[in-house]
């Protein structure tokens, strides 16, 4: 319940301004309150993720394709947390079996865009690739780059829009949009259980603001005792009708990798 | 082939070692992983072959295994035999060790450390046309005339990384000969190479000690590499020589020493990317009274640029337009193709569950009328099987141009792999 009521100190000036301001032009102040409650809650939610150091995790994507036909990918990642910047991420494939280790690392920021390479095996060469391409297709499923990331509060503007039910718990409902123009979608709705801050789901619009997909998290489990991480997600495209299906698995915090292990060099030497 | 296995031996003898540790109570051997591919493959030369002797196809298969073990501190060891069969040119059916390496790592402070000792290939370089920095490896020619095939390289690589860039050491022994096709294969000069024939610059032949260096860092979009070799040329220079009764090619590797340079800016939709080299020691293709090559020192570069429409036509596909052009200061004595041309290409990435990919390419020459055309395609088939469909089509080669003697050498090539 943090979310509704800041810190309570803050809370007397803010409702004094929020009066005043109220009182002079009563549609913007609201309008102004929503941004800053849709902020606080990202803000409150992406703080809840920190300092979990970092882990290790296993991942099933089942692809289904309109006439219900599946095909699995398998792969693995490693994430690291870094002090006042995003989190870096390595990917590594291992199925199917023709780009079994290819490796792919991002470095996130918060207010430039992400560095990505891709490791290629076979000719032994590290490609250094566009951020531009966050909006295309993660290995050919519905997830596509931009979604697969830590999601950065700085790379949206926020609005809350309501609270509703979600299921047994309640949801704060709120609206970002993407501020790259690279991104592939005009605006995301994503629901957050107030209780936890857990994104519950997500739907996203293309950019002519037609509802593309939907994504939705299960199977949510606490690690140290703090950090909750998905175990299913499912992504539906309600345009072509296809699917897939993420599995979480082998989730494992504290391990004893550093920023070492997630550099151009470290990359060469992934299996 | 004898001496890569000689040369390997250590490596041999350290695998039942590490197996049996595999077994022992402390467990040295952590985790042990087999891999590799299978691919029957076939190419097809459609022209009447320019030479007596060449045949009309090359066909066979390609097997490579990779063992990777790793111990509990995360020290690796690295086997990956390559062997290619083929039925149509002798020449080309060989082996290579293209790995055998003990890797380790560390920290070293905030930076961190690598060591990679034994056969390992190396790749430099950021430009699609043809690899031009690149240089610690041999070209196993007879895979692919695209030169970017490569062999194991026997050395000593040292790295030193931290957020400021990375710096690595090479010292390289056992220069690797090029490999070249024979006397039924397509894709060769009138004259067959004999390697029987094969001479150094320097006394200590292929033993001689090479030694490079390597910087690379990043400055946001900018990525640098500069580089520095010094040692037996990877490049032949091919000699007329009589053999018995018959003309042949006799390669000669000098002594060269080459800087390079290469650097990708990497902004929005748009790659920019450059390599640059300066060699000196090698010879041109211009012959003396004696019939001898003269030696020049030249530069050479490839520069351009990769642009991407990312969802093209509405699609999850993905556009990429490629434009490069390549000078060499050799000029028309250049020995490679890429002494005046641009190169054009288009690449289309479906992002489909198959992972299809298209591309078509066209390099023409700025000095004359020699233009050749490519297309590849990529198509996961399976869990395990995959298809590579690829052509290359030479038109009007000009008499002058190095390629003039491969001018009847189309061919469509189709590979599946299996891949386990």
């Amino acid at each position: 319940m943090r979310v509704a009521l800041p810190h309570p100190l803050l809370a007397v000036p803010v409702m004094f301004v929020a009066l005043a301001a109220w009182a002079v032009e009563p549609s913007a102040a609201r309008a102004d309150s929503a941004e800053e409650a849709g902020l606080k809650i990202a803000t409150d939610a992406r703080e809840r993720q920190k300092g979990f150091g970092n882990f290790t995790a296993s991942l099933t994507m089942t692809l289904r394709n309109k006439r219900g036909q599946e095909s699995q990918r398998e792969l693995r990642l490693k994430v690291i947390e870094v002090d006042g910047d995003g989190d870096r991420t390595l990917f590594v494939f291992d199925r199917p079996r023709d780009v079994r280790g290819t490796a792919f690392l991002v470095h996130a920021h918060k207010d430039e865009p992400d560095e990505q390479w891709l490791y290629l095996p076979a000719l032994k060469r590290v490609k250094r690739i566009s951020s531009s391409k966050q909006s295309g297709s993660f290995m050919g499923s519905e997830f596509s780059y931009e979604d697969m990331g830590a999601v950065e509060v700085e790379k949206f503007t926020h609005r809350h829009l309501r609270d509703e039910a979600c299921g047994d718990l309640e949801c704060a409902v709120l609206e970002r949009v993407p501020i790259s123009k690279d991104s592939g979608y005009s605006r995301q709705l994503v629901w957050l259980d107030r209780e936890e801050l857990r994104t519950m789901q997500i739907q996203f619009f293309d950019r002519r603001d037609e509802h593309l997909k939907t994504m939705v998290v299960e199977d949510h489990q606490q690690y140290l005792g703090r950090f909750w991480r998905a175990g299913t997600i499912t992504m539906t495209n309600h345009l072509t009708g296809k699917g897939t299906v993420l599995v979480w698995q082998d989730y494992e915090f504290g391990t004893d990798l550093d920023l070492g292990d997630f550099t151009k060099t470290a990359l060469k030497r992934v299996r | 082939m004898r001496r890569l296995v000689l040369l390997s031996a250590p490596f041999w003898l350290l695998l039942p070692a590490l197996a049996t540790g595999a077994h022992a109570d402390d467990g040295f051997v952590e985790f042990v992983e087999v891999t590799g591919r299978l691919s029957p493959e076939t190419r097809l030369y459609p022209e009447t072959a320019a030479y007596p002797g060449q045949r009309s196809h090359a066909s066979g298969l390609v097997a490579e295994l990779t063992l990777y073990m790793e111990d509990e501190d995360g020290r690796s060891i690295t086997v990956t035999p390559f062997y290619r069969y083929d039925a149509g040119d002798p020449d080309r059916t060989h082996g290579d060790l293209r790995e055998a390496f003990l890797l380790l790592y560390g920290d070293l402070g905030d930076d961190e450390w690598e060591l990679r000792l034994g056969f390992d290939r190396v790749f430099w370089g950021v430009v699609e046309s043809r690899p031009l920095v690149d240089i610690v490896n041999q070209t196993d020619l007879v895979e692919n005339p695209n030169e970017k095939t490569k062999m194991g390289q026997p050395m000593a690589h040292v790295t030193w990384a931290g957020d400021w860039g990375a710096l690595e050491l090479f010292a390289l022994t056992w220069h690797r000969e090029r490999t070249f096709p024979g006397r039924h294969g397509r894709l060769r000069a009138g004259l067959v190479v004999d390697h029987g024939l094969t001479s150094y610059e320097s006394a200590d032949e292929e033993w001689h000690l090479d030694l490079a260096a390597r910087f690379t860092s990043s400055f946001g979009p900018v990525d640098i590499g500069l580089s520095v070799f010094d040692g037996t040329s990877r490049e032949p220079t091919l000699l007329p020589a009589l053999a018995g009764s018959e003309f042949v090619l006799a390669p000669f590797y000098e002594q060269i020493t080459q800087f390079g340079l290469d650097t990708q800016i990497t902004t929005g939709s748009w790659l920019l990317k450059l390599e640059a080299i300066h060699r000196a020691g090698a010879q041109n293709r211009r012959l003396d009274q004696q019939l001898r090559y003269e030696e020049e020192d030249y530069a050479a570069f490839i520069a351009g640029g990769e642009y991407t429409i990312n969802g093209v036509w509405d699609s999850d596909a993905d556009l990429s337009l490629i434009g490069e052009l390549a000078r060499d200061g050799r000029g028309r004595w250049a020995t490679n193709a890429f002494e005046n041309d641009i190169l054009l290409a288009a690449r289309l990435g479906l992002n489909d569950e198959q992972s299809t990919e298209f591309t078509v390419s066209v390099l023409e020459s700025l000095d004359n009328s020699t233009r050749v055309l490519s297309a590849e395609l990529k198509r996961r088939l399976s869990e395990n099987w995959s298809l590579h469909v690829e052509g290359t089509a030479y038109f009007d080669v000009d008499e002058t141009d190095v390629i003039y003697e491969v001018r009847r050498d189309s061919f469509i090539g189709v590979n599946l792999d299996y891949n386990f």
